[in-house]
């Protein structure tokens, strides 16, 4: 092999870069996180599941749909009314961002931007009642 | 390389690209029809609106929304403009960084020669006129150049001839402020939630709208939030019972705003540009 | 072909590394500016676009002034040139990646860039920029690479390359056409709002692109052996020389249209960039542009004068100092006198006016210096090349 005193110790340093991560971490059980959920509401707008897989669809499509398209009109979800909005709906049940957002996020190394412009609630202060 | 060998790596590959491109261009062809309906105005949104575009020659049909500003009313009590201004800056989270330079206002008053330039000789010496401060805003055009100008679609014209902002996908070129005749825009120069000195830029954030972060611009919205809720926007609401301001549905001959436009003579800002502003004032 | 441009003097490894350094200094100053928002420059509510945008409009132009190589040359065969068309098209390289990093430099949201493409709206100039930026790029790449590299094996170039040369050529016109666009067709802009302006950028063009060209030529003819010719030297002395006059001229219609007709809005800019504008209401004096919209004429015709008497003294020095003074005028005229001048006064009759951040001319140092990066490790490889397969001929 032409280059090797170049070649294999440069391989094993990028060999070494690249399952650092993976080594470093190695086998430590890492507890799954636990969003608290709200106290008194029994569903959400959505399934579970499809929440847990693409709350994040549901709000771009609220997004277009409320700014866009202007249907601002509260949606009904089991007899009960939900504001299209993620800081006067969803905030409103789920009352604190760091107990239920942040702790999923946090645990998945994702950082969306919504909390830059979106105001959070205040701590386990709740909004005014969606009609 | 011999020429079939060529030719049959030169059909294969065309063969590939074809083959990968054509459902994806398809696709997208069709996804961007759907897409093409539902935006841009709002085609299904109203239900007793025919489609309130198509401002050109005619007049718009559809629900389009106005303001009539009755300057001397504002010149008569005074404090008026300035709960107005107030009303709506602090529901919206509009900070205040303290510096003309970064000056970001949806609402604010300036004298005549600046809200109608060109309207201006030495000898007009009318005293009171001089004196007056007009409120300004987005006259929500029917013509909007800076709605021509977005590159993305992020500055729109809704069905109810508000034009819209939507903040998630404005790139911030600021194309919409050079286009703007009006000056009605004004860009996030710098982070809103931050402060100065302890001060925060933001009193006292309103928890039911969002703020902007930096790098968006941001101008009055006619309220449409309030609006569609059949409310009135917060500057009209702030006028109380003085009739200051009048808000309302242009294309509606009953509602109170066509009955002051028929009744008095109001001037326009900046009419030859053709942009067909919505905000008529009362001088 | 790439590993030629490893392969350099002391001196061309001093220059890779200077700009190196300065590209360092303008990706710290952006980083600074990422972080805090575009309040870091000078912009404000009333000049909403500053020398990022002015260099972007400048530099489109330069990009667009390659073409005064490929056009007479692959068009007209004029075979003078066909040496030297290389020397546009990677310049034209180097300008419209430069452009793209200004607009980019300039967004307030630059994750967001790629709404442009996903969300086509056809009524807007900055679509289509987009899409002639990038096409032009293409462009080039192709057109220039290919060429380049059928020479560094021998052969002709391939046919497949000659329609792509020759929509690179329209295409030059639309780039700077459609820039042009973006403030002419500006309803409440009057200093912009005028058909003359798509002319007059062409004209700017097509006298700064081939100055700057010829500037770089000289450089090389003293340091590496490359040497354009006397003939391609006296006939892009020809087209500078009129394309200078010729944006003159128009620049001189607009004077006559504004200060005959006396329209205050035709006027007001005017005055403001080469007299100082009043604000009619405070009384206060504003001119910081002035000296350099003055110096920028006086340079501009100094320029002319002087690219005839070198050609006719034969003074390669001379014509140096006269490209120089003519690239200068152009870039003070077209980027700060046009973009800034559109801002003052404002809708509103205010005059708010823009001086540069430390902040913003660090970027902007950066970005030219990648572009000067961009054109010294492509011309190394073009001269190369052409040096390699001059002497194997």
């Amino acid at each position: 092999m032409y280059n090797k005193g170049t070649i294999i110790p440069g391989l094993i340093i990028f060999v070494g870069l690249m399952l650092f991560a993976v080594l470093w971490d190695g086998g430590e059980k890492v507890e799954a996180p636990k969003p608290e959920k709200p106290v008194g509401y029994k569903e959400c707008v959505k399934p579970l599941q499809y929440m847990k897989e693409s709350h994040m669809e549901l709000l771009n499509v609220w997004r277009d749909e409320v700014i866009r398209e202007g249907k601002r009109e509260p949606i009904e979800v089991g007899g009960v009314m939900y504001e299209k909005s993620l800081q006067n709906g969803c905030m409103h049940c789920h009352t604190s961002k760091k107990k239920f957002c942040d702790t999923c996020h946090e645990y998945a190394s994702v950082y969306p931007y919504c909390w830059d412009c979106h105001v959070a609630p205040q701590e386990d202060v709740a909004l005014k009642e969606a009609r | 390389m011999d020429s079939s060998r060529r030719k049959f790596l030169k059909i294969a590959g065309i063969s590939a690209v074809a083959g990968i491109g054509a459902p994806s261009a398809l696709n997208m062809l069709m996804k961007n029809e759907v897409r093409a309906s539902s935006e841009g105005g709002g085609h299904g949104a109203q239900t007793d609106a025919h489609g309130g575009e198509g401002a050109h020659a005619a007049a718009p049909v559809g629900k389009r929304y106005g303001m009539v500003i009755d300057a001397v009313k504002f010149h008569d009590t005074p404090g008026l403009a300035e709960k107005c201004i107030e009303a709506c800056h602090s529901y919206f989270n509009v900070p205040n960084f303290g510096n003309k330079k970064d000056e970001i206002k949806w609402i604010w008053q300036m004298p005549f020669t600046n809200a109608f330039p060109g309207d201006e000789s030495h000898y007009k010496k009318d005293e009171r006129t001089h004196a007056m401060q007009f409120m300004l805003l987005c006259n929500h055009c029917d013509n909007p150049p800076c709605v021509r100008a977005c590159p993305t679609k992020a500055t729109f014209k809704n069905a109810d001839g508000i034009v819209m902002m939507d903040f998630h996908r404005c790139i911030g070129c600021r194309f919409c402020m050079a286009a703007c005749p009006y000056g009605a825009r004004s860009f996030n120069w710098r982070d809103p939630r931050g402060s100065k000195d302890g001060v925060p830029f933001i009193k006292k954030i309103n928890p039911e709208f969002p703020t902007r972060m930096r790098g968006v611009v941001e101008k009055c919205s006619f309220c449409d939030l309030r609006v569609k809720r059949g409310l009135q926007p917060l500057c009209v609401e702030a006028t109380g019972d003085t009739k200051a301001m009048v808000f309302g549905d242009l294309n509606d001959p009953n509602s109170e705003v066509s009955q002051v436009l028929k009744a008095r003579f109001t001037i326009q800002r900046k009419p030859s540009l053709g942009t067909m502003p919505s905000v008529f004032y009362i001088i | 072909m790439l590993e030629k441009s490893l392969k350099g003097n002391l001196g061309y490894w001093a220059w890779v590394l200077f700009l190196l350094g300065i590209i360092g200094v303008g990706v710290i100053c952006y980083i600074v500016q990422y972080n805090y928002g575009l309040g870091a420059t000078g912009m404000s509510r009333d000049v909403t676009w500053g020398i990022y945008i002015s260099q972007f409009t400048f530099l489109v132009g330069v990009a667009a002034g390659g073409l005064m190589l490929v056009l007479p040359y692959y068009l007209h065969h004029y075979k003078d040139f066909g040496r030297i068309t290389i020397l546009g098209e990677f310049m034209a390289i180097a300008a419209v990646a430069m452009c793209m990093l200004f607009i980019m430099a300039d967004l307030g949201q630059p994750m967001r860039a790629l709404n442009v493409v996903f969300h086509p709206t056809p009524n807007s100039m900055l679509f289509y920029d987009m899409i002639v930026l990038s096409g032009y790029l293409f462009l080039n790449v192709v057109c220039g690479w290919v060429v380049l590299h059928s020479e560094y094996q021998g052969i002709k170039y391939p046919s497949w390359v000659k329609p792509f040369i020759y929509v690179s050529i329209p295409w030059a016109v639309s780039i700077h056409t459609v820039t042009a666009f973006l403030y002419c067709g500006l309803p409440g802009r009057h200093f912009w709002l005028t058909a003359i302006l798509a002319p007059r950028f062409l004209a700017s063009a097509f006298a700064a692109g081939p100055c700057l060209l010829m500037v770089i030529a000289l450089i090389m003819k003293r340091t590496t052996k490359f040497d354009i010719g006397r003939v391609a030297q006296d006939k892009l002395v020809t087209i500078i020389g009129y394309a200078a006059l010729l944006n003159f001229f128009f620049l001189g219609c607009e004077i006559f249209v504004a200060y005959y007709s006396r329209i205050p809005g035709h006027m007001h800019t005017l005055d403001y960039l080469y007299f100082g504008l009043a604000d009619h209401s405070t009384g206060e004096v504003f001119n910081n542009l002035v000296p350099f919209m003055r110096a920028s004429v006086v340079m501009g015709f100094a320029g002319i004068g002087l690219i005839f008497v070198s050609r006719y003294l034969k003074s390669d020095a001379l014509l140096a100092l006269s490209c120089i003074l003519i690239f200068v005028s152009f870039w003070i005229d077209k980027g700060l006198g046009l973009v800034l001048g559109g801002f003052v006064p404002s809708g509103l009759e205010q005059i708010t006016e823009y001086v540069p951040t430390f902040v913003e001319i660090g970027i902007t140092a950066g970005i030219w210096a990648t572009g000067f990066f961009i054109i010294t490790v492509l011309y190394k490889i073009a001269i190369s090349v052409k040096l390699e397969s001059e002497k194997a001929a």
